[in-house]
């Protein structure tokens, strides 16, 4: 089998995307964003609204910065000394790399799930508890003992640990853990919540779990979510953004994305010619 | 497929190969194993060797030989009167009584020669043993007492030792009569050596303990547990977490790196200019040893929190990040819990190096001659190493066996500390 169509062939004209990329309504609202590694580019002109409640998957081959793209917008990559991030990126109207804007706020309001699980080394109890009480949420410890709950009934993972909140974290199953991860980020409730990869460590039950799991959790809050799973985007998501070499190349309503894609590289991405 | 037996011949073969490269493969891999079990060997015997000679030539330091005599405080006889009068105290021949008891048993030894070598069966500080004696009971003036003395050195090594060619018998034909006389009758015994652990050092081998420098040892460490771990700790945490990385980290970096390779005695003169000279700090006290040995420690307590701070998995520091704790929360409540038990490796090596450090305190004059035991961080006081220094430089005999008894209890102090250590790193494993 030959591959007909190889990405450096297909020619992408920076900045543009095809489909609809931008919204009435934005909560991310994100223009010309471009993002260096030092002096090599990682995003390269990239705009994109992001709705509010919808779950929008980020898609596409290895290395295409969609997990760059996806870390810009809670500020994870500032630990990261030769990342440089340009261009203008809005949540809900004010800027998120502000200087003067406290980075502490703003995870606060976009929580994140990230690819390995990785529960504290602690008790249950105390991974969920943790964010409520750094943020101060809660103050009696019954209030306390509210949020965990309503947390992890969330997660769909209470009737599995309520016996056990004061076992260790790390001893769980890692559909679990991830679970836990997601009750975690959801106890400080915040109106984002960014998931990268949270299945790509999972078994296909677990990942079902989690999968329904986003469905719910779609009612409440916004969701962005990068996987190298489709079959996942397409079960998971309202809209999806296919990025290919830090380009922005389409992005549509799901199943727009996967019936009829409008660019040749969504194409061949999705009919598995490359990726 | 056209030719099978070739093929199977060249599989044949190609197996034969393999086989054979096998062979040697796992040749190789015993050798190494063989290198491997005798390194190790050669290692367990030479410490097996280091510890029998401490321990067979230390373990008579644990034991004193006394003499046990039934002394006469007959006042005319030490020329004093009223045993609560200072003046008299002063001028009284306590040595008098203790040759007289002695006379009891060999009544033939009279002349002045006999006499000097009677008074050099007990320790030189017998006479004042018998003086503190009365100062504490005036009332014993004049009656007869069963009192235990410390036996003069050389009795003690001719008791312990005649016959070992390791040691030399200083006592005249006479005296090792007498010697093997009193032990005859029971007045000359051996016991465990209660003195070695309640006493401070001293001229006489037989008054001589560890005590003191125990005590100074644990004063010092103190000081430097409490000056070098949390400045470690807390240097390496902004090296590792907060410091930006540009020029000035990295001159600060390497130049932790070189401390941590500065002879020690470079440590022992810092002190001396900075603490006692600059500072006007009294010399031989544990707060200035303790000082200097902390600035010797610190290099290897950073950088072994650094190695531990670096070690805790960016997915917990990314967790934590992301749910919106702080740079001095996420290092609070996760980095610093999850690094503590690497931290406290680093800093058991360092203040087990410290423990047995002698040089830089050679110069800040912890190597004087300390007598009382020190009873706080300003007291004069020496440290077991330098304590079995200068024992192990004395003249007398019985220094010997107690240098290696002195080693002895540094061994124990060691492995207690590192025991100690070891416990509260288990203790925080399972708390996270």
């Amino acid at each position: 089998m030959s591959i007909s169509m190889s990405p450096a062939e297909t020619t992408i004209e920076e900045g543009k995307t095809v489909g609809i990329p931008f919204s009435d309504d934005p909560k991310f609202h994100l223009r010309n964003v471009e993002v260096f590694y030092g002096e090599s580019p990682a995003i390269k002109n990239i705009s994109l609204d992001i709705a509010r409640n919808e779950v929008i998957a980020f898609i596409g081959p290895s290395g295409c910065g969609k997990s760059t793209f996806l870390r810009c917008l809670n500020r994870m990559n500032d630990s990261i000394e030769s990342c440089q991030i340009k261009g203008s990126l809005l949540l809900d109207g004010q800027d998120i790399y502000d200087p003067k804007r406290d980075v502490v706020e703003l995870r606060a309001r976009v929580g994140m799930v990230f690819q390995k699980p990785n529960p504290f080394p602690k008790s249950i109890y105390d991974n969920v508890a943790y964010g409520p009480r750094i943020h101060g949420l809660a103050n009696r410890k019954s209030d306390l003992d509210d949020v965990v709950e309503n947390s992890l009934r969330k997660a769909g993972l209470w009737n599995e640990v309520k016996d056990r909140l004061d076992a260790m974290a790390t001893g769980m199953s890692g559909g679990q853990q991830q679970r836990l991860c997601i009750a975690r980020a959801i106890a400080v409730s915040p109106e984002v919540v960014l998931m990268d990869e949270p299945c790509s460590a999972l078994d296909p039950i677990a990942t079902a779990r989690i999968e329904e799991l986003i469905a719910e959790l779609s009612e409440s809050y916004t969701i962005v979510i990068v996987t190298h799973s489709m079959q996942q985007a397409a079960r998971v998501s309202n809209r999806t953004a296919y990025f290919h070499l830090g380009h922005l190349v389409e992005v549509n309503d799901t199943s727009k994305v996967f019936t009829m894609p409008e660019h040749e590289l969504t194409e061949s991405y999705i009919t598995g010619r490359f990726g | 497929m056209t030719k099978p037996g070739s093929h199977a011949e060249r599989e044949g073969s190609q197996a034969e190969l393999i086989r054979r490269s096998l062979k040697r493969r796992y040749r190789k891999e015993r050798r190494f194993r063989l290198y491997g079990i005798t390194a190790i060997s050669i290692a367990l015997f030479s410490l097996v060797i280091l510890f029998t000679d401490i321990i067979s030539k230390g373990y008579t330091g644990f034991i004193k030989t006394t003499v046990t005599l039934e002394v006469n405080l007959d006042g005319e006889l030490m020329y004093l009167n009223d045993a609560a009068d200072p003046e008299q105290i002063a001028m009284a021949d306590f040595q008098a009584p203790i040759i007289k008891a002695m006379q009891e048993y060999f009544p033939e030894a009279t002349s002045r020669a006999d006499m000097r070598e009677l008074s050099r069966m007990t320790g030189s500080y017998a006479s004042n043993q018998v003086r503190d004696l009365l100062k504490e009971n005036p009332d014993w003036l004049g009656t007869t007492r069963t009192i235990e003395f410390p036996a003069h050195d050389t009795v003690s090594v001719y008791v312990k030792h005649a016959g070992d060619a390791g040691y030399s018998i200083r006592l005249s034909e006479q005296q090792q009569r007498w010697t093997d006389e009193l032990l005859r009758k029971g007045v000359i015994d051996t016991g465990f050596n209660d003195v070695f652990f309640t006493n401070g050092d001293s001229r006489e081998p037989s008054n001589a303990g560890i005590l003191g420098a125990l005590i100074g040892s644990l004063l010092t460490m103190g000081i430097t547990l409490v000056i070098a771990f949390p400045v470690g700790v807390a240097a390496a945490i902004y090296l590792e977490e907060f410091a930006p990385s540009n020029r000035l980290t990295d001159f600060i970096e390497v130049n932790i790196n070189n401390l941590a390779a500065v002879p020690s005695i470079i440590f022992g003169l810092l002190g001396l200019a900075v603490f006692i000279g600059l500072f006007g700090m009294p010399r031989s006290v544990p707060v200035v040893g303790g000082l200097v040995l902390a600035l010797m420690t610190l290099p290897t307590i950073i950088i072994s929190s650094r190695a531990a701070i670096k070690s805790v998995p960016p997915s917990i520091r990314e967790a934590a990040e992301g749910i919106g704790a702080s740079k001095m929360q996420v290092v609070l409540h996760h980095v610093l819990p999850l690094a503590m038990p690497g931290m406290l490796t680093g800093s058991i090596i360092g203040m087990a190096q410290a423990l047995g450090e002698t040089a830089p305190l050679l110069l800040i004059g912890m190597v004087a001659f300390i007598v009382e035991i020190p009873d706080g961080f300003f007291s004069s006081a020496t440290v077991l190493p330098v304590q079995i220094f200068i024992w192990a430089g004395s003249a007398e005999q019985g220094f010997v066996e107690l240098a290696s008894a002195g080693i002895m209890v540094l061994l124990a102090f060691l492995i207690t500390m590192n025991a100690f250590a070891i416990w509260l790193r288990k203790r925080l494993e399972r708390r996270w």
